[in-house]
């Protein structure tokens, strides 16, 4: 894609805080409502004598990241200090991976117009997060609460062109970690970050332009905007003739424009050296080979599955696919109907409609998917109509009850008895005298929806409709 | 000697105030402990990974258990200035 | 029963069979420092509530509670360690008023043991420096004679226990902060082999290489001080889980057979003749005693100072960023918070925090770690620190324990040295390699100069060997000339 014959260059790096219950180097909790400094510890508020101890879980979350990532793992990853002075950094280093990260080398895949796209993952790595600075005019307040939480920092090539695939690879890596239920994904709660690097160079250049990071976006959309943003303030910059500055800007979802935050351009030096206080991070295979077993099937593949061994549409399947607890409910709603397509549309017409108005998850369901199931296959029996489906589906969303329950309370069971239906066809047929005549003559065209209409209406929606069709055809001839 | 735009950058690096006099000082000493310390340069240690620990220890992975001992107040109380249990510092923006 | 120069074994016995109560115990040694100390200034502050501790643990022995292996032993503590409720200052400015609300392990693992903490005791200003001139809370004078330093880091600890002010004390050893303050004091002190001791609440001078120890009367109670403090500390990753031996009990005066090593570069010229002849004599004993003595060598040696200074200085400088201004102890004096530029606020309170001599470490190893010098400085000094373990290693294929002197020459002047950074690095010329190698190593009072002052023998082994070591100075300890000698001070 090309921008006024300018090309942009795009790399990410994303900030996943992992979902382990406690810290990275220490015991404290990690939850996100806690009172000011409550989780912490004389570890996360870096006194004197205190020394950090690797979190075991975030070591295996980053592996089980890192493989979904199709990266390698280093056998051997060494934590080393960032030193910065900050006041959200309680110890004055931030302890991070430097020269030998976890996770190297990996890639993803996705889609985006319909155009498949690979892009690189260069890292990822291991970190702690800092604490929350509270700006208030004359002073700042820090809670450290937020210090020391497990970050994995994946890095993405420079390999992304548009603002779409970039908005798309953060919603392709989201879904991942979500899949892995390594991060909550609580994108406003900070639980994923994204900082993104933009370039623009002339098509068919080289060499890569002067490029500018954004900082903290918390969401696609704004990525996309951001990005197009800057690639528009960076061509016109260039067509004015001014040089690119290498910069950090923030975005301003307000003003729609990104600006540049105000930095001593003092080059940093952040002195990395490995943490004399932590060992080395030696992983052995049968770690990663039992991470490995352990990793769930990813949206990618499962999607890939839901098209050719349950024959959805590709429309379907990414439906299906986008959270895992929804492909797992789809896939144990399947597994009891035994039918596909009808536990598909279900899940994505009712379903949905009925979690999106109530503002639920699907893990809130008051349906179980096994009750859909069952509904389903009910209906395939010919037990209950589709229609009756409806209204079992609500009776089921509003109490919880199991489908066969509902029916029998509610004797919603199907009349597919010819003679107790062809008594109520003649009733109708009896009340409607006109109607049979003008049908008959052909005065009124096609009335046999209306007698349909009557006769369901009649059994009060349990009559079967293909033997109400057949009924009222023959009777009409 | 380290020359004194060397020493003041190192200073600002590492969040020291230092006098002119100071800087003077260390200019001289820090120059003269480093042209001794640099006799290892002639050492050969092509190949050789540079020591960390010193002696073996079996790595330690902690697990994911909460252990919450201290309370905000007690982290808190040696706070040069705080507000609530808050840290305060300067506007930093 | 003379409770000044009890042993800890002596004074733990005692009051577990109640022949004296920890209370008096307390009692005597509080009267001690109230009237010794203001000669030495070993101690930057006292435990008000070391008396209420001992009728504490007065009451649980006569409850017939079990207490521990040290119970009633008043110690002193050095500055270095977090001691719960009790000021913990690094003998900085930049510390001072911080009261950690937390025990390091070593301490809480005392504490447990039955110790009464009697008091803080002073040092060089986060250890850095060998003569405890560099302490904010002021110079600690030798007990041994007023004019001269104590050594350092852990110089308030050599001095207190010297002049028995207290029945035990703790020190941090770096680059030879126990050891050359023990020597030079005359007294025992012990660093483990690195990874032995829990870190965790230890004011960090320089991680990789620091480690706590015992600095006591004599072996037997380092033995068993250690074996209180050692073992792995879930609290600190760089602990090993090796079983911590019975040093105590294995503790033997028996020499036979075993090989002592001589190192050739330790021995070659430059000692004072005081120290020559000590370490001669140590020699003679060890060989009287049935070892067979061995000349080995390690070449690298001769790079210890600088490797060690290029390492201790680069983590310094790291580990001392968090005294800031935020947290925790001193800030400097803004009129007005709200017009202050953080680097104006990080830049004053650490000008005016540190001194000197912090300052000038910091610099050093921020120097070292930035940008273009990383390889040259500290990257290189990592693999020469690899290359002196190596020939340490080596060298311990050819015999048990090496045998050095601490130091050149016993205790300086005060101010003698102080002027002139490079020469006071020199210093620790024979201690600083032990660390670098991650070995233990211990000092052994076996001989007085002329002048009479103390002088000890330095005595290092291989990693986790430290029960070898402390039997060659069992051994020392037993043959030694100058045992019973008190500081005249006493």
């Amino acid at each position: 894609m090309s921008y006024r014959g300018f090309e942009p260059v795009i790399g990410i790096e994303i900030h996943v805080q992992l979902s382990t219950k406690t810290k990275i180097f220490s015991a404290d909790a990690t939850t996100f409502d806690a009172a000011d400094n409550e989780n912490t510890s004389p570890i996360s508020v870096g006194m004197p004598g205190s020394l950090p101890v690797v979190n075991r879980k975030a070591i295996e979350y980053s592996i089980k990241t890192g493989l979904a990532l199709g990266c390698e793992i280093r056998r051997k990853s060494v934590f080393a200090r960032k030193n910065y002075f900050y006041p959200d950094s309680p110890k004055g280093y931030q302890i991070s991976q430097y020269d030998q990260p976890i996770c190297e080398k990996g890639q993803i895949v996705f889609k985006v117009d319909g155009v498949e796209k690979v892009i690189g993952i260069t890292r990822a790595h291991m970190e702690e997060d800092a604490g929350k600075s509270n700006h208030l005019g004359d002073y700042t307040l820090i809670n450290y609460n937020r210090a020391g939480i497990p970050l994995l920092e994946i890095v993405s090539e420079p390999d992304i062109r548009t603002p779409a695939e970039a908005a798309e690879y953060g919603r392709t890596i989201h879904q991942i970690v979500r899949y892995l239920d390594v991060c909550d994904g609580n994108l406003e709660e900070g639980s994923l970050r994204c900082d993104c690097n933009v370039s623009v160079r002339k098509v068919g250049a080289a060499q890569f332009g002067t490029k500018v990071e954004l900082k903290n976006i918390n969401s696609f959309r704004f990525v996309e905007k951001a990005i197009e943003y800057e690639i528009e303030r960076q061509i016109d910059a260039i067509e004015r003739g001014e040089k690119i500055i290498q910069e950090t800007r923030l975005w301003d979802p307000d003003k729609n424009r990104t600006f540049s935050m105000r930095t001593k351009e003092d080059a940093q030096d952040y002195r990395y050296f490995p943490d004399p206080d932590l060992l080395p991070v030696i992983v052995s295979d049968e770690l990663v080979e039992k991470i490995r077993k352990d990793l769930p099937e990813l949206p990618i593949a499962r999607a890939k599955r839901f098209q050719t061994e349950h024959g959805l549409p590709e429309s379907d399947a990414l439906v299906l696919t986008t959270e895992k607890p929804l492909a797992d409910f789809y896939e144990a709603t399947a597994q009891e109907s035994k039918n596909y397509k009808s536990s598909a549309n279900w899940i994505m017409t009712e379903l949905l409609r009925e979690l999106n108005t109530t503002n639920k998850k699907i893990k809130d369901s008051p349906i179980r998917p096994e009750q859909l199931g069952k509904m389903i296959a009910l209906i395939d029996k010919g037990t209950i109509s589709g229609k009756i489906a409806k209204t079992v589906f609500q009776e089921m969303w509003q109490s919880g009850k199991e489908p066969e329950t509902i029916i029998k309370e509610k004797g919603l069971v199907q009349v597919s008895d010819p003679a107790a239906i062809e008594k109520i066809v003649d009733e109708v047929l009896a009340a409607n005298a006109q109607n049979v005549e003008d049908h008959k003559s052909g005065k009124k065209k096609n009335l046999l929806g209306f007698f349909v209409g009557a006769v369901m209406k009649a059994s009060k929606g349990q009559a079967n409709p293909d033997l109400v069709n057949k009924i009222l055809l023959e009777k009409l001839k | 000697m380290i020359d004194k735009k060397a020493i003041e950058h190192i200073a600002k690096l590492a969040r020291l105030s230092i006098t002119e006099e100071e800087a003077h000082e260390y200019s001289a000493q820090l120059g003269k402990a480093l042209s001794h310390f640099e006799l290892i340069a002639k050492i050969n240690t092509d190949g050789i990974e540079p020591l960390v620990t010193p002696t073996e220890i079996e790595s330690f992975w902690r697990e994911d258990v909460v252990k919450q001992e201290f309370t905000a107040e007690e982290m808190t109380a040696n706070a040069p200035a705080k507000a609530g249990n808050l840290f305060k510092v300067p506007p930093v923006v | 029963m003379d409770l000044t120069f009890a042993s800890i074994t002596d004074i733990a016995d005692a009051v577990k069979s109640k022949k004296v109560s920890a209370k008096e115990v307390a009692e005597h040694f509080q009267k001690r420092i109230a009237s010794l100390d203001g000669k030495l200034n070993s101690f930057t502050s006292k435990n008000e509530q070391a008396i209420k501790e001992a009728e504490n643990l007065d009451a649980r022995i006569s409850k017939g509670e079990e207490v521990g292996l040290l119970a009633g032993v008043p110690f002193g503590i050095k500055e270095m360690f977090c001691t719960k409720g009790l000021a913990t200052t690094a003998g900085s400015k930049i510390l001072e008023n911080f009261i950690p609300p937390y025990d390091a392990t070593v301490v809480a693992r005392l504490k447990k043991a039955g110790i009464v903490v009697m008091g803080k005791l002073n040092q060089d200003e986060f250890a850095m420096g060998s003569s405890n001139e560099t302490s904010f809370y002021g110079a600690v004078k030798n007990p041994w004679n007023l004019d001269c330093v104590p050594g350092g880091s852990s110089g308030g600890s050599a001095a207190a226990q010297a002049a028995r002010l207290v029945a035990g004390t703790l020190g941090t050893d770096t680059g030879g902060s126990i050891r050359q303050p023990a020597s030079f004091c005359g007294i025992v002190g012990v660093k483990p082999t690195y990874g032995r001791v829990s870190r965790y609440g230890i004011i960090a001078y320089a991680s990789s290489l620091d480690q706590a120890g015992p600095m006591v009367s004599n072996v037997k109670d380092a033995a068993l001080t250690m074996e209180v403090m050692s073992g792995f500390d879930e609290f600190d990753g760089t602990t090993t889980k090796k079983p911590v031996p019975a040093w105590s009990k294995n503790l033997k005066a028996d020499v036979k057979g075993m090989k002592i090593g001589l190192m050739k570069e330790y021995m070659s010229g430059g000692l004072h003749p005081d120290v020559q002849k000590t370490v001669e004599n140590s020699v003679d004993s060890l060989k009287k005693m049935g070892a067979e003595i061995v000349e080995v060598s390690v070449p690298m040696t001769e790079y210890a100072v600088p490797v060690y200074y290029l390492i201790a200085a680069s983590e310094a400088s790291s580990n001392l960023a968090r005294y800031d201004g935020v947290k925790y102890g001193y800030r400097a004096d803004f009129k007005n918070l709200s017009a202050v530029d953080l680097e104006e606020f990080y830049g004053k309170t650490r000008g005016e925090g540190f001194g000197k001599e912090v300052k000038r470490r910091i610099m050093l190893g921020t120097y070292c770690l930035s940008s273009g010098y990383y390889d040259a400085y500290y990257n290189k000094a990592g693999q020469v620190r690899r290359l002196i373990m190596n020939q340490y290693l080596e060298a311990f294929k050819k015999c048990d324990v090496i045998l050095s002197p601490v130091t050149t020459a016993p205790a300086f002047k005060v101010h003698e040295r102080i002027s002139d950074p490079l020469t006071m690095y020199l210093n620790d010329i024979f201690t600083t390699s032990t660390n670098l190698a991650g070995l233990p190593g211990m000092s052994v009072p076996f001989g007085m100069s002329q002048d009479g002052l103390p002088i000890g023998i330095q005595l290092t082994a291989s990693h986790f060997e430290e029960q070898k070591m402390l039997d060659v100075g069992y051994a020392l300890e037993s043959a030694s000339s100058v045992k019973g000698a008190k500081p005249h001070v006493i």
